[in-house]
């Protein structure tokens, strides 16, 4: 049971505020931590993997600080997101270079079974730069692998892969899940976490969001009141017409086009072509107005 | 000290353009002295050898190579990154720069010392033990400029600039030139121990340092010892982030 701790942990750079008094529990079983891009999960992964400390707060992995303290390695593996790697030539050597500094007792046999396990023996003996990103990604998830950690950190993991690849690594996370290790991951895309995390903890401008079940963080995302702009033959009277009806809760008319705020997004999607024909209004443009997940970020923020 | 360190340091260091830049300069001081040995008569060689390895080789070739290798053994690791992989394993960050340490020494005991005392031989032959005199001082030099260097590597990025700014400004010409800096200078303390190995003759022969021969030791010898404690120490609380 490896159980890493954040404890009010705040960093910032100079002036600028990276992380903001975020306290949360990783326990064992897959996490994701979402959040739009900047929103500070790098440097809280770069902080629970020791690589940098806190302005403020503590980091512990089972109760002991991971910063400064080396042998907390045996414990973590760390998947980073940037590409380089060690100047070696195979992907085997480079496994195997990663269990012979972890001073495995037998690393030939370590190596080959991380390989295995993120299924890249039949191309081992290439050369790194021949891979695709989705394969270096999978050799840099054996090199993680290889000691057989607790704790499995991973920033951007699916960034820049394929379909096909992305679906092999969620299978993995989900195992490595399952057997009870402790999996951490980042992303900024809802899918990819909620197909494989059981829990969510939702980063936004450096604060905690939101944490929890992912179904739960869905419906608080989904249920949100949803923006959409129209331009139409007769802004006004739509407008009128659809807060009659009860489809709208909000209307704002700005250069030439009208904003509507809608509380259920299906009952608005009906109504307003229904709408529009009774009272003869021609549709021009339809958008929702705020899907970007900015946007739905900043909405649970200030909720 | 961990030889899987050291073995990834070496490839590092051997590698492609950073082999080049080793051995450009001591051909230049080989292909030197044997211009020296074919044009200059032999009663002058021996002033005109002390010249080229006192001035070129301990002035700018040792302390340029320590550069090189001090720098080159870890920086670009930091730079690009790649050395969160050895970070992130349960060794000692004191073992990692004594892994690294021990490889840019080697590097520069083959790429400048030996060069130094063959340079030596070809123009003096093994006259005054001037040949061995230089080549223990470029060792020595050699050693503290690495424990140096890869200190500055680990607490800086621009390393290599300060250092090229440190080992041209400091070490080639306020060293050569500025009484009062000379006692500061690692040349200075290498040249005491080329002092002694060439012994009684050492001042009629322009050998001379600006040290006593027991001070320079010691300041060698304490710097090395403590550059390298400290990279350690700035090693273990290295931060490595991605701007998110």
């Amino acid at each position: 049971m490896a159980v890493m701790e954040l404890a009010s942990v705040s960093r910032w750079f100079g002036n600028v505020v990276a992380v903001n008094d975020v306290s949360m529990s990783i326990g064992p079983g897959v996490t994701g931590l979402l959040g739009p891009n900047g929103a500070g999960k790098s440097t809280l992964i770069a902080m629970m993997s020791g690589f940098l400390p806190p302005s403020a707060g503590t980091v512990t992995l089972d109760g002991a600080p991971v910063w400064r303290r080396e042998q907390v390695y045996r414990q973590i593996g760390i998947v980073p997101e940037r590409e380089a790697m060690y100047d070696v030539v195979t992907g085997w050597t480079f496994v195997l270079t990663n269990a012979s500094l972890h001073g495995l007792a037998d690393p030939g046999a370590a190596a080959t079974r991380a390989i295995d396990t993120v299924e890249m023996s039949d191309a081992a003996q290439r050369e790194v730069s021949t891979y695709s990103k989705g394969m270096k990604q999978r050799i840099k998830m054996a090199a993680a692998l290889v000691h057989d950690p607790a704790v499995l950190l991973l920033d951007e993991p699916f960034n820049g892969m394929d379909p096909r690849q992305r679906l092999h690594l969620m299978d993995l996370l989900v195992t490595m899940g399952r057997e009870g290790r402790t999996v951490l991951f980042s992303s900024h895309i809802l899918e990819e976490v909620e197909q494989v995390a059981g829990t969510i903890q939702v980063m936004v401008a450096g604060r905690h969001a939101a944490s929890g079940d992912f179904r739960e963080i869905r419906r608080l995302m989904t249920e949100r009141p949803h923006m959409y702009t129209v331009t139409s033959s007769d802004d006004r009277a739509l407008a009128a017409a659809a807060l009659a009806d009860g489809a709208v809760s909000a209307v704002e008319l700005v250069d030439g086009q009208v904003r509507l705020q809608a509380g259920d997004s299906i009952r608005f999607g009906t109504s307003l072509p229904r709408l529009a024909r009774a009272a003869g209004i021609r549709l021009y443009d339809v958008s929702p107005a705020d899907e970007s997940l900015e946007s739905v970020f900043a909405y649970l923020v200030g909720r | 000290m961990n030889t899987v360190i050291a073995r990834l340091t070496l490839r590092t260091l051997l590698g492609r353009r950073r082999a080049l830049l080793l051995t450009a300069l001591p051909v230049v001081l080989l292909l030197l002295s044997l211009l020296v040995r074919l044009t200059v008569d032999a009663s002058s060689r021996v002033d005109v050898a002390v010249g080229v390895l006192g001035a070129f080789a301990l002035g700018t070739l040792v302390p340029l190579l320590g550069l090189i290798a001090g720098t080159g053994a870890i920086g670009p690791e930091i730079d690009d990154g790649s050395i969160v992989y050895l970070l992130a394993k349960p060794v000692s960050r004191h073992t990692i720069v004594l892994s690294k340490l021990v490889v840019a020494i080697a590097v520069v005991a083959a790429f400048a010392a030996v060069p130094v005392l063959l340079a030596g031989l070809l123009m003096v032959g093994t006259s005054h033990g001037l040949a061995v005199g230089f080549g223990v001082g470029a060792l020595a030099a050699g050693t503290t400029y690495c424990s140096v260097f890869v200190l500055l590597a680990v607490m800086t990025r621009n390393a290599v600039v300060i250092g090229l700014i440190y080992a041209l400004v400091w070490e080639s010409l306020v060293g050569n030139l500025v009484p009062g800096a000379q006692a500061l200078s690692v040349q200075q303390w290498a040249l005491t121990l080329t002092r002694s190995v060439v012994g009684p003759d050492a001042r009629a022969l322009g050998v001379t340092s600006a040290v006593s021969t027991w001070l320079g030791v010691v300041l060698l010898v304490v710097v090395t010892l403590v550059a390298t404690w400290v990279a350690g120490n700035r090693l273990r609380s290295l931060r490595l982030t991605n701007d998110d």
